[in-house]
């Protein structure tokens, strides 16, 4: 179970990384006044919507009957629905969606403050614009990605709409064990002690986390 | 003349990442949207025909409404709480140095950690072991807990980006400390008092894990009444309240982003 949940977590948090550095990129690097507050105010709506809604939309989306079996039946891609409900995979694109904002403004916050010099130098210096970012602009993001990082792994770590909607009891973590202890049981004890396991859990991954980013960065500040 | 291409090629593949990503991020909400106007009761995509009937339908449902009326309540104390505890202990972190100021720094931005869940089950058995009743009050100080690191990140800011020496100004003029604040700290702190505000009160209103376990069948919130009706009932009121939410929450964001700068409060502007 908590195995389980910490792996969920561990590809959210991963998957959400990898979503949102370009996205926050694209953020800070964007010229046009307009297309940036179009970026950001996309980039940060799911954040507000709360958990319910955007899982309910999940559903609509991934669902047997839903958009994407839709489309690529009417494709003839598919001879049948593909099961998306109640799989891992399910349960961490829609978690991915709901933690994308909170990364994408933590990378966006320290993107935003590396100074442009270090990047046009290292340009000047006849680096090719993906070894100015390999070489510079990664490396000194760094405490913008162990921040969203953490994060994002802690905010999944909370999830419960989402695994009990989508994974329908197929994929569970633990708040939803917490939670049906608590009110299908009425188990009070054991949830309270569930949820504290739970949050020294959290506390230790993200401790070891932040001591495998220290050396990382490190590298960032040279 | 490689060189030139090469970049522009980086450039497109830049260009089609970004469009894919916003797409995944705006594919949810355009997908509820096909599915709320859809006249009929079963989810089929593209609709075969168009009708309103599911927004009047989820407009007209009473939890919804009692729901929409508890959260309203909950969402004004909770956030109108948070705002005056969370600006004051801005101010006293920003401007003074105490002993346990890091502790309380870390205590006090420790629900953006702690699952929502553990939250909402501490609140709860809190208020059973002090033999309240689950009513709004529980709620209230669980949601205040919840938002407050958004409402102090947000001051914490527009103070770093307040110049102390305007203050020194006014009180080498003669303002007395009080006066200093409400004509000179407040003013300027404005945006960041909004911003903070709104924030706040947007979470505290969508807040579902931990409202669950505090509320009751008679205090509970909209997403909590959303939640009961996602498991009970499978029909589109439920996509047409969610385009509903989508385009009130877009809407306050688009406005607090032309107003009060959104990417100066996240601080993720580009300083200069």
């Amino acid at each position: 179970m908590f195995l389980d949940t910490v792996w969920i977590c561990f590809l959210t948090a991963l998957f959400t990384l990898i979503v949102g550095y370009p996205l926050a990129h694209a953020l800070v690097h964007a010229r046009n006044v307009a297309l940036k507050s179009a970026i950001l105010v996309i980039a940060v709506t799911p954040l507000f919507l709360g958990e319910v809604v955007r899982t309910y939309s999940w559903i609509v989306v991934l669902g047997n009957n839903g958009f994407v079996n839709s489309m690529l039946l009417k494709a003839g891609l598919i001879g049948a629905p593909v099961q998306f409900m109640f799989t891992e995979f399910g349960v961490v694109t829609a978690l991915v969606h709901v933690t994308l904002p909170v990364m994408v403004i933590m990378l966006a916050a320290a993107l935003s403050h590396i100074d442009r010099d270090y990047e046009r130098a290292a340009a000047s210096l006849g680096a090719g614009p993906i070894r100015v970012f390999v070489t510079v602009t990664l490396p000194l993001s760094t405490p913008g990605i162990i921040a969203g990082v953490t994060t994002a792994f802690a905010w999944t770590f909370s999830a419960f709409a989402t695994p009990q909607l989508i994974g329908g009891g197929r994929v569970n973590m633990v708040a939803n064990l917490v939670y049906q202890l608590g009110f299908a049981s009425f188990n009070f004890p054991f949830a309270a002690s569930l949820s504290v396991a739970g949050l020294v859990l959290t506390f230790a991954v993200l401790a070891l986390m932040r001591a495998a980013a220290g050396p990382l960065e490190k590298i960032g500040l040279h | 003349m490689p060189r030139l291409s090469s970049q522009w090629l980086l450039r497109l593949l830049g260009g089609v990442t970004v469009s894919a990503i916003l797409g995944f991020l705006l594919l949810p909400a355009l997908v509820v949207t096909l599915a709320a106007f859809n006249s009929r009761a079963i989810l089929s995509f593209p609709p075969e025909s168009w009708s309103w009937r599911w927004f009047v339908k989820a407009i007209a449902y009473e939890d919804f409404q009692a729901g929409f009326h508890n959260g309203l309540i909950v969402t004004g104390w909770a956030s109108t709480i948070a705002l005056v505890v969370g600006a004051a202990f801005a101010l006293a972190l920003e401007r003074y140095e105490f002993r346990f100021k890091r502790a309380l720094e870390t205590v006090l931005l420790s629900p953006l950690v702690v699952p929502h869940f553990t939250v909402g089950l501490g609140f709860l058995i809190l208020a059973a072991q002090l033999g309240m009743a689950r009513g709004y009050a529980v709620i209230v100080a669980c949601h205040v807990v919840l938002v407050l690191p958004f409402v102090l990140r947000s001051i914490y800011i527009s103070l770093r980006n307040l110049d102390p020496r305007l203050e020194l100004a006014a009180a080498s003029l003669g303002a007395p400390p009080h006066r200093v604040l409400t004509s000179v700290t407040l003013p300027l702190l404005l945006p960041g008092l909004v911003s903070g505000w709104l924030f706040a009160a947007i979470l505290s209103f969508n807040e579902f894990t931990a409202s669950l376990f505090v509320t009751a069948q008679r205090t509970q919130t909209l997403p909590v009444a959303l939640y009961n009706y996602v498991r009970e009932y499978a029909d589109p009121s439920m996509a047409a309240i969610s385009v509903m939410y989508i385009v009130v929450t877009a809407t306050l964001l688009t406005l607090a982003n032309v107003f009060l700068g959104l990417a100066k409060v996240l601080n993720v502007e580009h300083p200069r």
